[in-house]
């Protein structure tokens, strides 16, 4: 028995016993907050040490080999920490709404935690799957639209995300056909690597799997051309799944690709034309995404869209492939994670108060809510890539990742991106300030009205807006739990 | 108590219930079912502790019966399903009742029995003619079982499209076993296999013999093209014999094709490539022709009726994928292993349409509109079935479906593997579409719906069935190798 094992269970036996008719916030909160000390010890335990640790494997099958194996090294720590942060926080900032909410984020979590601590191919797909599950009939049941749009929305996400899944698990049958050596067949992620060091494939070949699994792991981040499903579900999806969906369940396809994708086929990447293409599909990400998003008029097209763009950085660092841009790549990941559902919980508040996200109907609301205002301001600027908070530090990394063989003069196809990915930052903060403004500044528009939320429902969002700070003043605190080299 | 003992006595005790019935009329129907489902439980039990080889069979009867773990697991198979759908039979008495003649159930309660005999027996069967006279016990029984609420006329459509296409299919059959007599001068299936290995054997007549038996057994599994008459036979049969059509008849007939293709595709087999290239079309063709049509289907009794046809569909692929040394299942085992993944769900997913059809509810997609808020244990057990079903990870089906797409990949069937691959997402699309409007509840002002504790009690046993076999397999694997681990082990 690993500790891992009794994370990944907490939230999924609490969600069957709301369900079963447990008092639902009592039980959600308490399970979720129990998680994150667990976590929490658990990365203090990790502190300082490399490679893979709490490690426990139950056998399943025996040929094709299949074992329900735990193990968490620091950048499985760092996505467990942002799903329990983020999960407390989107279920601490449900307010009156049926037992359904609870028991979504929980298996939405819960799925997310257990598709993170996995080391065995099949669980780390399996989990992910069942998160998916939640997502889908929360926006299709009770999503922020009418009934035959929501259903609309949620069979678009569906569809692509079920797409995606294929194509992925398409990618991992054949990595597991052509690393599984000679005699038997296996999911196990660290023989799988083994194997992967031991004989590697020629370079062309690693291409057309890291194709593959670019193209299964890319849509179910949103990459572009496969991005079109995500800001109306995120616009639509109830407040707490909007949080936990783009904050932490997004970021399983990334770390797919880190996890799985980058050490099997580690000359994959660098082939020209996979390369190439994920370059321009990136660039399509943060150029064509950032302006959808600065032509958005209301607040929850902003957010939801400021999202898919946001994912380009992190695939750019995972272009990249150097040690410095792969961990500014997960620090991308966690500082997203947050600030998106930091945004995303405050927005659902708004329309909760308000009735309306559109930004010529709204207005001076930093004279009644104050605190309110400043919450948002640590989203906003943090998305932006304010120093100070958590996103710089990663985008930062991710930057001068691409520059490590600089040499002056030639510029390669990475280090262009770079350069047309920045003009990225200013569009960030051409939407995100003008959202700050049109929402907050001015006099406040007449028949709107609100007022800070009281402190207990504030909490959520302030233990979001502290992460951000310390781990923004601090990223070492993250970069240490990465010591091993990636 | 040799394991041929108990299926003798098992078709006895059916026997027994039909003449009880007969000649005391005013015996209670509840008696009846309690006898028989204590009755194939004790046999249950009996068959586990049973000696479990061969030699231990009477000795007239060894020339045509053998005990291989592939035998012993269908059997096993066979008393399961048959408990489960006589306990379904008793809980949906009240509403079937109202359609059969002077509301009596008798023979709902022993023919089930003879059925089992027939399955348990087929599996064991080692030659064509044991196939044939079991194929036919169970086959003439489900006749009767599939018309038996003669006043409806669904019921009764039914069962006339069943009797004409079963009594069609079976001559098919005889006449593909005569060809194939004709061939190898044989009825025995390792007597076929050592003629299919002799290249003196004629190619033509053996290839004939053998696409003609494999289109009778077609209609039996409900192959594409001979899948035609499943939608209205399942929609018109009582639920709890839909049940049984679809897990027991099912299982029947796959054990018969894992015995004649082993015979068939025999190492160095002269007709082994035809027959292999035909199960792959026949495979692709029928899970698509079962997964599109799904797709636009109102009545969930109908969509699980499509949804079996492709589930049959990814048996034959797992059929056509013959041993690869990089698996630990045959064939046949693979097969096996899906039938045993798809028994809890597919019978819970027809447990929850007895239920509700018990409550006054219809088979519709309509009628599901809210069951989350009219019972949430139900719903969410029906959401468990129906994502089993589907194929999701960390369920029951996956595994199946997943072993399917190892063995195709393995052996670079490509296009078999797109088509498995098509309509597996198809699937995800109809069985969603059902669970989502489980969970839909606008608009639905309806009362609570209440089951009975065993009825909770069953279907959360599946439900555990389904959760189980997802996650820990090992065990099952373990009874469908234990054969070759003995082979290895001498």
């Amino acid at each position: 028995m690993s500790v891992l094992e009794l994370i990944i269970a907490l939230p999924l036996l609490a969600a069957l016993a709301v369900w079963l008719g447990a008092p639902a916030r009592a039980a959600s909160l308490g399970a979720t907050f129990i998680n994150l000390i667990l976590v929490f010890y658990t990365a203090v335990q990790y502190w300082g040490k490399t490679g893979l640790a709490f490690t426990y494997s139950r056998p399943i099958l025996e040929n094709p080999s299949l074992s329900f194996a735990v193990g968490a090294d620091g950048i499985s720590l760092i996505l467990a920490l942002l799903t329990t942060l983020v999960m407390l926080a989107a279920i601490w900032q449900i307010e009156d709404r049926p037992p359904i909410f609870y028991v979504s984020s929980l298996l939405i979590g819960g799925g997310a935690l257990g598709a993170f601590l996995t080391t065995d191919v099949f669980f780390i797909y399996g989990f992910h799957e069942l998160a998916l599950i939640p997502t889908f009939l929360m926006i299709a049941l009770h999503g922020r639209a009418e009934p035959a749009q929501r259903k609309a929305v949620a069979w678009k996400a569906t569809i692509y995300l079920g797409a995606g899944s294929l194509v992925l698990l398409a990618g991992l049958v054949w990595l597991v056909l052509e690393f599984s050596g000679g005699s038997k067949l296996t999911f196990d992620l660290e023989a799988l690597r083994n194997q992967a060091t031991l004989t590697p494939l020629p370079a062309a070949k690693q291409a057309q799997i890291f194709f593959v699994l670019l193209l299964g792991f890319g849509s179910l981040v949103s990459l572009f051309p496969f991005h079109s499903w995500a800001a109306p579900a995120y616009a639509t999806a109830p407040t707490p799944v909007a949080m936990l969906h783009s904050g932490v369940l997004k970021k399983f396809g990334l770390y797919g690709l880190i996890r799985i994708a980058l050490p099997l086929l580690p000359q994959g990447a660098h082939v020209e034309w996979v390369q190439n293409a994920l370059l321009l599909m990136l660039l399509g990400n943060i150029l064509v995404m950032g302006l959808v998003t600065i032509h958005a008029s209301r607040l929850d097209d902003t957010l939801a869209n400021s999202s898919v763009m946001h994912m380009g950085y992190i695939f750019l660092g995972i272009a990249a492939g150097t040690e410095i841009a792969l961990k500014g790549a997960v620090i991308l990941m966690f500082a997203h994670g947050i600030s998106i559902a930091l945004l995303f919980g405050l927005c659902g508040r708004m329309r909760n108060q308000l009735g309306t996200l559109e930004y010529n109907k709204l207005g001076g609301l930093a004279t009644h809510a104050p605190a309110f205002t400043v919450l948002f301001a640590f989203g906003a600027f943090a998305s932006i890539g304010l120093p100070g908070l958590t996103n710089f530090a990663g985008e930062v990394m991710i930057f001068l990742g691409n520059f490590t063989d600089f040499k002056v003069g030639v510029l390669t196809n990475l280090q262009w991106t770079v350069i047309l990915a920045l003009w990225g930052v200013v569009m960030s903060a051409v939407y995100m300030l003008r959202a700050f403004r049109s929402i907050f500044h001015g006099s406040p528009a007449t028949g709107l009205f609100m007022i800070d939320p009281a402190f207990s429902q504030r909490v959520p969002f302030i233990l979001l807006a502290t992460t951000l700070l310390v781990t923004g003043c601090c990223p070492w605190l993250l970069l240490n739990l990465m010591k091993s080299a990636l | 108590m040799s394991v041929f003992t108990i299926e003798a006595g098992l078709a006895l005790l059916g026997l027994a219930l039909l003449l009880l019935e007969a000649f005391k009329p005013g015996i209670s129907r509840q008696t009846l079912g309690l006898t028989a489902i204590v009755g194939t439980t004790l046999a249950l039990v009996l068959f586990i502790f049973a000696p479990h080889d061969s030699a231990s069979q009477p000795g007239f009867i060894q020339p045509w019966h053998q005990l291989d773990s592939l035998a012993l697991f269908y059997k096993g198979f066979a008393l399961v399903i048959t408990i489960l759908v006589l306990w379904l039979t008793l809980q949906c008495a009240p509403y079937l009742t109202r359609y059969t003649v002077d509301g009596k159930l008798a023979e709902m309660f022993s023919l089930p029995l003879i059925v089992c005999a027939g399955m348990m027996w087929m599996a064991s069967a080692r030659d064509l003619v044991t196939v044939f006279v079991a194929l036919e016990l169970v086959t003439v029984s489900f006749y009767v079982l599939v018309a038996f609420a003669r006043k409806s006329a669904f019921s009764l459509e039914a069962g006339v499209k069943y009797l004409i296409l079963g009594a069609l299919s079976t001559g098919v059959l005889v006449y593909g076993i005569a060809w194939i007599y004709g061939a190898t001068g044989t009825m025995s299936f390792e007597g076929i296999a050592k003629a299919l290995a002799n290249p003196a054997t004629s190619k033509t007549t053996a290839l004939f013999g053998a696409a003609v038996l494999l289109c009778g057994l077609g209609f039996k599994v409900a192959a594409a093209p001979f899948h035609m008459w499943v939608p209205d036979v399942y929609q018109g049969a009582p639920t709890p014999v839909t049940a049984f059509l679809s897990v027991g008849s099912k299982a029947a007939g796959f054990v018969v094709l894992t015995r004649a293709l082993d015979a068939f595709l025999v190492e160095g087999s002269i007709i082994g490539s035809e027959i292999q290239a035909l199960l792959l079309v026949v495979g692709s063709l029928t899970v698509l022709l079962g997964s599109l049509p799904a797709m636009f289907q109102t009545s969930v009794k109908r969509l699980l009726a499509y949804s079996s046809i492709s589930h049959a569909g990814y048996l034959l692929l797992a059929l056509a994928c013959r041993e690869s040394a990089r698996f630990d299942l045959s064939s046949g085992g693979v097969v096996a292993f899906y039938l045993a993944t798809y028994l809890p769900m597919t019978v819970l997913g027809f447990l929850g349409l007895g239920l509700m059809r018990a409550n006054g509810l219809g088979e519709e997609l309509k009628d599901f509109t809210g069951l989350a808020k009219r019972n949430p244990l139900l719903a969410l057990l029906m959401t468990l079935s129906f994502a089993s079903l589907a194929g999701l990870p960390l369920t029951a089906g996956f595994l199946g479906k997943l072993f399917v797409f190892l063995g195709l990949a393995d052996h670079g069937y490509w296009g078999a593997l797109s088509c498995a691959v098509i309509a597996a997402a198809a699937g995800f699309y109809y069985y969603f579409k059902t669970i989502l409007a489980m969970y839909t509840t606008e608009g639905t002002d309806v009362p609570a719906l209440t089951f009975s504790f065993p009825a909770r009690a069953v279907a959360g046993a599946l439900a555990l069935a389904i959760l189980i076999l997802g996650v820990y397999p090992k065990p099952l694997q373990g009874v469908l190798t234990s054969d070759r681990a003995a082979v290895v082990a001498k």
